[in-house]
């Protein structure tokens, strides 16, 4: 691990103005993901500004009957919080099918929405990589890419994002409330936050430098069921190959996001409309873009199979 | 977690040493700190209560949990595994929860209360938990012993308190104390030997379940 210096933030405007005017700095909450990055030198920030302590760790209601969640509380009080497992249970349901229960006992909000890719040749520093060393080529696009994205890649990199919680959080159009480095607060919708690989996979979210996550916020509930299905190699604490978060009503309409497909997690809502008339129907339309490699190609039909018993399970339910 | 004078840093230092830093790296310590462009240290003092005593060290700030532990207070029981975060071998308790000690930098838990597997028990007055891993042969090598260990007995205490898990059927309902819920619970412990049904055996021992 490279050398560091190390400062706590005294408030989320002092943290968003030390990380703008320091080259380099990162944000340490959980550092679950960022301590193992620096390890392996992927990541090597010459500053950490430890945000913990900032009081961030509240899940408050808000007025219009959505839930405020502070950027620093942990996935296992998330997950176990009461109104959470009432009201949005697709939540609990994601976030307690990630990592194991070590992990989730540190691992943060914020953290969360912010962890890298687990791609392979990200973590292999003798592979090229343009998202760990922009302009150096992408290994994944030749390489082993089984894990890889279906749709929304480039020839720049092909990687997934590995959060079960960002699909959860997708799904029930959460937003991201940050504080800039002028002290100014703003809010960025789920779907805008995360971005695209394109020609620039080194930049992975619409955060400007030195902006600070201070909460997520949820709107006021859906109703309806709620599920999260994960597909994986093996029956715990391992990423998704597919997974489905879905919020499905009596009436069979409802709202569906998919992860381990793509750079973000995967919604279309054009094609949620499709939902009564089955998985088919709506996959055909989500992947309708997808470019899968031979490797990887049974997500697509995974993905739509996986869909197809969330649908049956819920109907089982309502 | 607590904001102790120690690394009371202004904001000013923070930009100096935002140009400056590769030339801190070789530097000692905060006493050595010259009244330059170069005012922050790479290492610090951390308060610790371990086992029940306080602990104070002088730290290298990359130093984890784990190694502060191993290596500096000497307590070798909590073992170094895949170091990240993969095995669950450096499982300990900080503050009553189970968290992998090696993907956790020491001077982040200033003031808090760490338990490791030799505050659990000693070899005359054993935890339950260590007793029950005796009596149902809970291992082979032994090597991921102590993170299995702590690991249990904060799944006891996480089910207790009602927290829900991957395998809990009605998130709305408190979790039973079943082998199912234990073996999802304790999936980031690896056994290399492969001891898990002993492990689930010593655990429904002490939790009190009745096959």
């Amino acid at each position: 691990m490279k050398s560091f210096t190390y400062v706590r933030a005294k408030s989320p405007a002092d943290a968003a103005s030390m990380a703008a005017s320091t080259s380099g700095a990162r944000f340490i909450a959980g550092g679950t993901n960022l301590l193992d990055l620096m390890k392996l030198e992927i990541e090597t920030p010459p500053h950490l500004i430890d945000v913990n302590g900032l009081g961030l760790d509240k899940i408050e209601d808000t007025p219009s009957g959505g839930l405020r969640i502070g950027a620093l509380v942990r996935n296992t009080d998330l997950a176990a919080d009461d109104r959470v497992r009432r009201d949005y249970g697709v939540l609990s349901r994601a976030l307690l099918a990630g990592a194991s229960g070590q992990l989730r006992n540190k691992a943060t909000t914020a953290g969360n929405l912010l962890q890298r890719t687990r791609c392979p040749y990200f973590y292999d520093t003798a592979q090229a990589c343009n998202k760990r060393q922009p302009g150096s080529g992408c290994s994944a696009v030749r390489g082993f890419s089984r894990q890889h994205a279906i749709i929304g890649a480039s020839t720049a990199c092909i990687a997934t994002h590995p959060s079960d919680m960002a699909v959860a959080m997708r799904v029930l159009d959460a937003a991201v409330e940050t504080v800039l480095p002028n002290g100014k607060s703003r809010q960025i919708k789920m779907k805008d936050f995360h971005r695209l690989p394109g020609a620039t996979p080194h930049i992975e979210t619409s955060l400007q430098s030195g902006e600070f996550i201070t909460a997520v916020t949820l709107p006021k509930p859906l109703g309806g069921t709620h599920v999260y299905h994960k597909v994986r190699d093996r029956a715990s604490y391992a990423f998704a190959l597919v997974s489905v978060a879905a919020v499905i009503q009596a009436d069979g309409r409802g709202r569906v996001a998919f992860g381990g497909v793509a750079h973000k997690p995967w919604r279309v809502e054009a094609a949620e409309r499709e939902l009564p008339n089955g998985a088919a129907a709506v996959a055909a339309r989500v992947f309708a873009d997808a470019v899968p490699t031979p490797e990887n190609e049974f997500k697509r039909i995974l993905a739509e199979r996986t869909l197809a018993g969330v649908l049956s399970e819920t109907r089982g339910r309502s | 977690m607590s904001n102790p004078a120690n690394i009371s840093t202004s904001r000013r230092d923070v930009l100096r040493a935002g140009g400056a830093v590769a030339a801190v790296s070789g530097m000692a310590s905060r006493a050595a700190a010259q009244p330059t462009e170069i005012s922050l240290p790479v290492t610090s003092q951390v308060h610790l209560q371990v086992n029940g005593k306080p602990q104070t060290l002088e730290l290298d700030l990359r130093t984890t949990l784990l190694d502060a532990l191993r290596e500096h207070l000497h307590l070798t029981g909590t073992k170094k595994g895949c170091d990240h975060g993969q095995c669950g071998a450096c499982t300990v308790l900080v503050e009553g929860r189970r968290i992998n000690s090696c993907l956790s930098l020491a001077v982040m838990h200033e003031g808090e209360a760490i338990t490791t597997i030799e505050g659990l028990g000693t070899p005359d007055n054993l935890h339950p938990m260590q007793a029950a891993f005796i009596k149902h042969d809970g291992y082979q090598c032994g090597y991921c012993t102590p993170g299995q260990i702590c690991s249990a007995v904060a799944v006891l205490d996480e089910i207790k308190a009602g927290l829900p898990s991957h395998v809990t059927t009605d998130l709305t309902a408190t979790p039973e104390l079943s082998a199912v819920e234990m073996r999802e619970r304790m999936s980031g412990n690896i056994c290399r030997c492969g001891a898990y049904s002993n492990i689930i055996e010593a655990m429904s021992e002490v939790g009190g379940l009745t096959a």
